[in-house]
């Protein structure tokens, strides 16, 4: 840990920084600010509508289902990649050919836009010429994504695993790397067992970057957008419409401003604060273990 | 445990196999694709990738995609250097919030900020131009580039800032010819992410342009649903676009597991 | 450069100067008086002024939302007087 100097001109070094981020931040917040307290007809005529919007909002049943289908995705999300994601690390190879075979065929997932994640996603699971359509019919299951809820939120949450498990994964391996192989040594002097190591020496090395993975994976599940949108527009019926897809299709689509406006504040609120609890646990984490000696 | 490797190896055909399924695809002629369920071509044909090569309106979007993903990564890394070094080395008024705050637009959903974003362009004349993407692609590439470079430089002991200030070297000469090299991996892994997120985002790119600038994944997404069976050539596009990610794990393969770890191991 | 797209209107014009101010009035006094007065509250954290400062916006902010959402016609004056007092709350407490 760094003792850093207190020295206020170091404000002129991130002021570019804070000034292009404001310009793409604050300008359009308060737009948004702005928009969920009136009503348009179009052409730039507002007229203050109160807290219409809000109340509406909050008690439609459309938000109250796009936010409940939405937290259960991101809680489904990392109850899978997480723990399925740090096993894959465990078993990954220390050296030798394997490790970089390894890391690049699991990067490439990450790297690959996210329309395009649906599109392969749709191509491979289509009944009529996908691979996974296919073979599931064949084998005499009824699968199909466009007509089945079930199947459809299926499909998107394996292709969600598909797409992002390896960031688990190639996180928790950059943290299993870091531990020296002497750790190992005293450790099988011991004679401890698989599981104590994990418990005792491996989970500890790996929470800093773990609570990153959860952080990161977390947020961007929280605001998907791309990918169901490819995959299923929201379908079948609304069983996939999740937040932002909501959304867009309320501020674009049906170019209903305003209830779109309190929408955004409602959800960018949930995000500031899941963000900070996030980040506070984060960062008190972080301050613990390098009073240790790390 | 001799079967350990059977794990990973699972893990990486089940990313193959969707991969393999998309560039199968893309070597089929539409025909094929419909009548027959085969597991490779039967009819091999690069067709598909010909209309994308002799189309301006298919390549166009590659180079526009190209050209906003550069300028975003060029502004990103060059204004998060001096910032990133302000808080890895200094504290000042508010350094705490301000990094929470940037951290928190990391976080924003893009569909928040979609239609504002169209008007505050339009209105300062910028719509449509690959500059509008790059800019607000920073939105949440500078903040996260500013998070991987402060890890990285966190990491740089002190005393490299205090000899060089002794033997004489101004702050600029010192960042530029010393501190800079010490963190050309991170600023590496930093350029990698912002093509990264950069490459990847369909939502603004696509709300920010209408023509000129258009980004391969917004056309794609217009001929889903403009013809909505022409397959083929959508599979190769799709394979296209694999392609530059590719190409960058290759070059960043060595730091690609630190990296991920945003320097903070 | 028109900024009619905006739609501001004296409310929010007057929220977002409030913000502003306290952001200023923040500022200063962290430069009379530096450190953020650090303690631990009943969080079991280190917490500054600023911490304390944001905690009580975003509070603030959903205790105006829950009280839409459960007494949509009552006046939005009395979440502000419970705000209010969350904020005192928070400022001895937290």
């Amino acid at each position: 840990m760094i003792e850093k100097q207190v020295n206020q001109k170091a404000w002129f070094m991130v002021l570019p920084v804070f000034l292009l981020v404001a310009f793409s931040a604050i300008i359009p917040l308060m737009t948004v600010v702005n928009y969920a307290f009136q009503d348009t007809f179009g052409s730039n005529q507002f007229y203050w509508v109160g807290l219409d919007w809000f109340k509406e909002i909050i008690h439609s049943e459309r938000f109250h289902d796009a936010f409940f289908r939405q937290v259960a995705f991101s809680a489904i999300i990392l109850t899978i990649e997480i723990p399925l994601g740090v096993a894959i690390a465990l078993a990954m190879p220390k050296k030798g050919w394997g490790v970089p075979v390894c890391l690049i065929s699991m990067a490439l997932p990450l790297l690959i836009p996210w329309n395009v994640v649906g599109t392969i996603w749709q191509i491979f699971a289509r009944v009529d010429i996908g691979l996974l359509g296919h073979t599931l019919t064949q084998l005499g299951i009824n699968y199909n994504y466009t007509q089945d809820p079930v199947a459809a939120w299926i499909t998107i949450i394996v292709m969600d695993v598909w797409h992002w498990t390896s960031l688990v994964v190639l996180l928790s391996y950059a943290g299993l790397s870091s531990i020296p192989d002497v750790y190992y040594q005293a450790a099988k002097i011991d004679g401890a067992s698989k599981i104590s190591i994990f418990r005792y020496i491996q989970l500890p090395k790996m929470q800093r970057v773990l609570l990153i993975a959860v952080l990161l994976r977390f947020m961007d599940s929280f605001m998907i957008y791309t990918e169901p949108f490819v995959i299923t527009g929201g379908g079948p019926g609304n069983s996939t419409t999740f937040m932002s897809i909501d959304l867009v299709k309320m501020a674009i689509g049906q170019f209903d401003l305003g209830p779109a406006a309190a929408m955004s504040l409602l959800y960018f609120l949930v995000i500031l604060l899941l963000s900070w609890v996030f980040y506070t646990v984060m960062s008190n984490i972080g301050e613990e273990s390098s009073n240790g000696g790390v | 445990m001799r079967w350990k490797w059977t794990i990973p190896a699972i893990y990486i055909i089940f990313i193959l196999v969707p991969i393999y399924w998309l560039v199968n695809m893309s070597l089929k002629t539409n025909a094929e694709i419909l009548s027959v369920f085969s597991l490779w071509p039967q009819d091999l044909t690069f067709a598909n990738y010909m209309v994308i090569f002799t189309d301006p309106s298919w390549y166009s979007g590659y180079i526009n995609s190209m050209i906003y993903v550069s300028i975003n990564v060029v502004i990103s890394v060059c204004f998060a250097l001096p910032a990133a070094y302000a808080f890895s080395r200094y504290t000042f008024v508010g350094d705490k919030h301000l990094f929470f705050w940037l951290l928190t637009n990391r976080m924003a959903p893009p569909a928040v900020f979609a239609l504002p974003f169209f008007q505050l362009y339009s209105s300062i004349g910028l719509f449509d131009t690959h500059i509008a993407v790059a800019l607000a692609h920073c939105l949440f590439n500078l903040p996260l580039a500013v998070w991987i470079l402060e890890g990285f430089m966190s990491g740089i002991p002190k005393e490299i800032d205090e000899t060089a200030f002794v033997d004489g070297y101004s702050w600029p000469r010192f960042f530029v010819k010393i501190f800079i090299p010490n963190i050309a991996s991170g600023i590496g892994v930093t350029a990698f992410f912002c093509f990264m997120f950069s490459w990847v985002e369909l939502l603004l790119a696509r709300t920010l342009t209408a023509v000129n600038a258009k980004p391969i994944s917004a056309i794609m997404t217009r001929t889903v649903s403009a013809s909505g069976l022409d397959w083929g050539v959508l599979s190769a596009a799709g394979v296209l676009t694999i392609v530059p990610g590719a190409l960058v794990i290759w070059f960043v393969r060595n730091h690609i597991a630190k990296g991920f770890a945003l320097g903070r191991v | 450069m028109n900024l009619s797209w905006m739609a501001w209107t004296l409310p929010t014009a007057i929220f977002f100067i409030t913000i502003f101010c306290i952001l200023v009035t923040m500022t200063i006094w962290e430069y009379k008086s530096p450190g953020g007065d650090p303690r631990v509250g009943v969080l079991r954290f280190e917490t500054t002024r600023g911490d304390r400062v944001f905690v009580s916006l975003l509070g603030s902010a959903f205790i105006h939302i829950i009280w839409l959402a459960l007494f949509p016609s009552i006046s939005l004056w009395c979440a502000f007087a419970i705000a209010l007092i969350y904020v005192c709350a928070v400022f001895k407490w937290v």
